[in-house]
């Protein structure tokens, strides 16, 4: 085979590529779906891997966390975030006791990223007022609750930086159980 | 109503030998009995010319019947059949609970949509359809947002399945050493079935360009709770709906309106309701609802993570605790069965506490990650009596007995719990719940 012989070859087998993609797309469906810009999508974008990548700006530490924590967790969590009447779930201790007889699930226990506390906490917490807090406020109350762990120092501040490199106690403590092994 | 003692005399000459302990009889007797009914013939007094024949006739008969209505609902009788609400967290957050279905109330495999099982988070989200936007975007050539509007003319498929709670039957689980005394639908009504109708996920996806570093989507909700879970790519790719009709009507507002995810034979939770975006990405993103919860917390202290598929579990809903007996004599015992792994290819009961077992018959038709009806004939002596049954899927999963479940995980592990339900039978034909 030539080179001009391979080159009309390759690109008929292009060609047949490019035209069966097309066709399948255009039977999938009517392609309705409306372009977004970066700056659309960076709004909606809420959701904090470990990563940390989409982690906004901003920056906190544990005392002014626990006065977010005393204005808008405690009545449900509790003093010291141990529980409330054993309502709203127990966010400190338990350490060292998931392989006990009484394990103790909590965020310093057996949360695997300390970027979830973030995500959670400024998606659904408080409860009654979901999304209200600044994000300024999220770093500390998530500063508060891993001093209360002992995880950090009080005087550490929380960012998109620091963040992300908290290891936490159990972060190895998870076994993957995808795709299914049994 | 059941009359139990013509069932008798139809199966009378039938029976032969029964076909395991505890008076079980074969699945066919019923099916085979069924021509001698017919045989019964009507007698009718004769009616003198002066009388009208409303005087006998039921009052139904006698007055015009109510008229119509633009929306259907149950018959007044049936009123009190409702879901049974739980809010843990009580007035702290009202929203955050379950709504269970009465299964002991129900039959067939279809759940009605107003008592579809709801687990929300933080209660039930008002959305306006005009407004919502379905936003798909992350590792794709071409982010995109789509409307109902839109969604609506894109090609649709109907699938029948059951949507489970990972936290269903929770009150047989490690947290309740005891067995607890509540109606069946409180143990096991965190699952439906229902007949859903939406656009494959695929389509959408391919629409945006995946991008083949795209392994795992996180799905997110509109509610308060902003729900997320990651979902792996070959799920999504495979056979996930955004779901837009439940049993034919557009979802309720508790159910996802006006759109939810669907992943057959996958945990409920991960069928996100009122979704409003995906977003693929290389790996998890570890949402506080895959990690701190919907996780399996093993007794050597590790904890496995994306349990995703449902297993294979059964309970007879009747009789059971809340249906019970009325007398000795004959009975069809009814249940459901169901796997998120396939279809159900057998489902044996026993009356004799597991000793013996047979095979009850399977109602066609049997769809794989659907709910599957299963009856059996049985006779009861009016005595003590322990009844099981024992689901198998295919593929070769079969249900354990309560303890070797409960042995796998730590304590208080409530996920996931598919043991083999036991009913014991009172002499007063009381159904409670027992652990063998």
């Amino acid at each position: 085979m030539s080179i001009s012989d391979f080159r009309w070859h390759a690109s008929l087998v292009l060609m047949l590529v490019f035209a069966s993609m097309h066709s399948a797309f255009a039977q999938l469906g009517p392609s309705l779906g409306e372009s977004v810009t970066p700056e659309e999508v960076g709004k909606w974008d809420i959701s904090i891997a470990p990563d940390g990548l989409t982690l906004p700006p901003g920056e906190g530490s544990a005392p002014h966390g626990k006065e977010v924590y005393r204005k808008h967790c405690l009545r449900c969590h509790g003093e010291g975030a141990e529980g409330g009447d054993g309502l709203a779930d127990r966010l400190v201790g338990g350490i060292g006791s998931l392989a006990s007889e009484s394990p103790i699930k909590t965020v310093g226990s057996y949360w695997p990223y300390a970027t979830t506390i973030f995500d959670y906490v400024r998606r659904a917490m408080p409860y009654d007022l979901p999304m209200s807090l600044t994000n300024d406020d999220v770093y500390a109350v998530t500063a508060y609750v891993l001093v209360l762990n002992d995880i950090i120092e009080p005087t550490d501040v929380l960012n998109s930086i620091t963040l992300p490199n908290i290891e936490m106690p159990n972060r190895h403590g998870f076994v993957i159980h995808w795709p299914e092994s049994d | 109503m059941l009359n139990h003692q013509s069932w008798s005399k139809v199966g009378e000459h039938m029976l032969g030998k029964p076909v395991a302990g505890g008076g079980l009889l074969d699945r066919r007797v019923f099916l085979a009995g069924g021509a001698l009914l017919a045989s019964a013939a009507t007698l009718r007094d004769a009616t003198a010319g002066s009388d009208s024949i409303g005087d006998d006739a039921p009052a139904s008969m006698t007055r015009p019947g109510k008229v119509f209505q633009g929306y259907g609902v149950p018959a007044v009788p049936e009123k009190s059949i409702q879901r049974t609400v739980l809010q843990p967290y009580g007035e702290l957050a009202p929203g955050a609970g379950v709504a269970m279905t009465p299964l002991g109330a129900l039959e067939g495999t279809i759940t009605p949509n107003g008592l579809h099982f709801e687990r929300s988070h933080n209660g039930r989200p008002t959305i306006d359809p005009d407004a919502h936007r379905f936003l798909i975007h992350g590792l794709v050539k071409r982010p995109l947002k789509f409307t109902l509007e839109s969604l609506l003319r894109y090609p649709m498929v109907t699938r029948t399945c059951f949507i489970e709670c990972s936290g269903n039957s929770f009150f047989n689980s490690n947290l309740f050493p005891e067995p607890m005394q509540v109606p069946v639908g409180m143990i096991h009504g965190l699952v439906s079935g229902a007949e859903w109708t939406g656009v494959p996920l695929n389509i959408l996806l391919e629409e945006a360009g995946l991008d083949p570093k795209g392994k795992w989507i996180l799905a997110e909700g509109a509610d308060s709770a902003g729900m997320s879970r990651s979902i792996p790519i070959e799920k999504a790719l495979d056979d996930a709906i955004v779901a837009l009709y439940q049993n034919g009507e557009r979802l309720r507002a508790e159910q996802g309106y006006p759109m939810r995810l669907l992943l057959p034979g996958f945990e409920g939770n991960m069928s996100v309701k009122w979704l409003r975006r995906i977003k693929v990405t290389t790996g998890p993103t570890y949402t506080k609802d895959e990690t701190s919860k919907y996780s399996d917390l093993m007794p050597d202290g590790t904890a496995r993570l994306f349990t995703f598929t449902m297993g294979v579990k059964s309970t007879i809903t009747r009789p059971a605790t809340g249906v019970a007996m009325s007398g000795p004599g004959l009975y069809e015992i009814s249940g459901l069965a169901w796997s998120g792994h396939g279809s159900i290819i057998r489902v044996e009961v026993s009356a004799d506490g597991g000793k013996s077992w047979a095979d009850a018959a399977l109602g066609d038709p049997v769809l794989p990650m659907a709910l599957t009806r299963f009856r059996i004939p049985w006779r009861w002596d009016g005595g003590p009596t322990i009844l099981q049954s024992r689901a198998t899927d295919d593929g070769g999963n079969t249900q354990l007995r309560r303890e070797v479940w409960s042995a796998q995980y730590a304590d208080g592990q409530l996920y996931h719990c598919n043991a083999i339900q036991t009913w014991g039978i009172g002499r007063n034909g009381e159904v409670s719940n027992v652990y063998i």
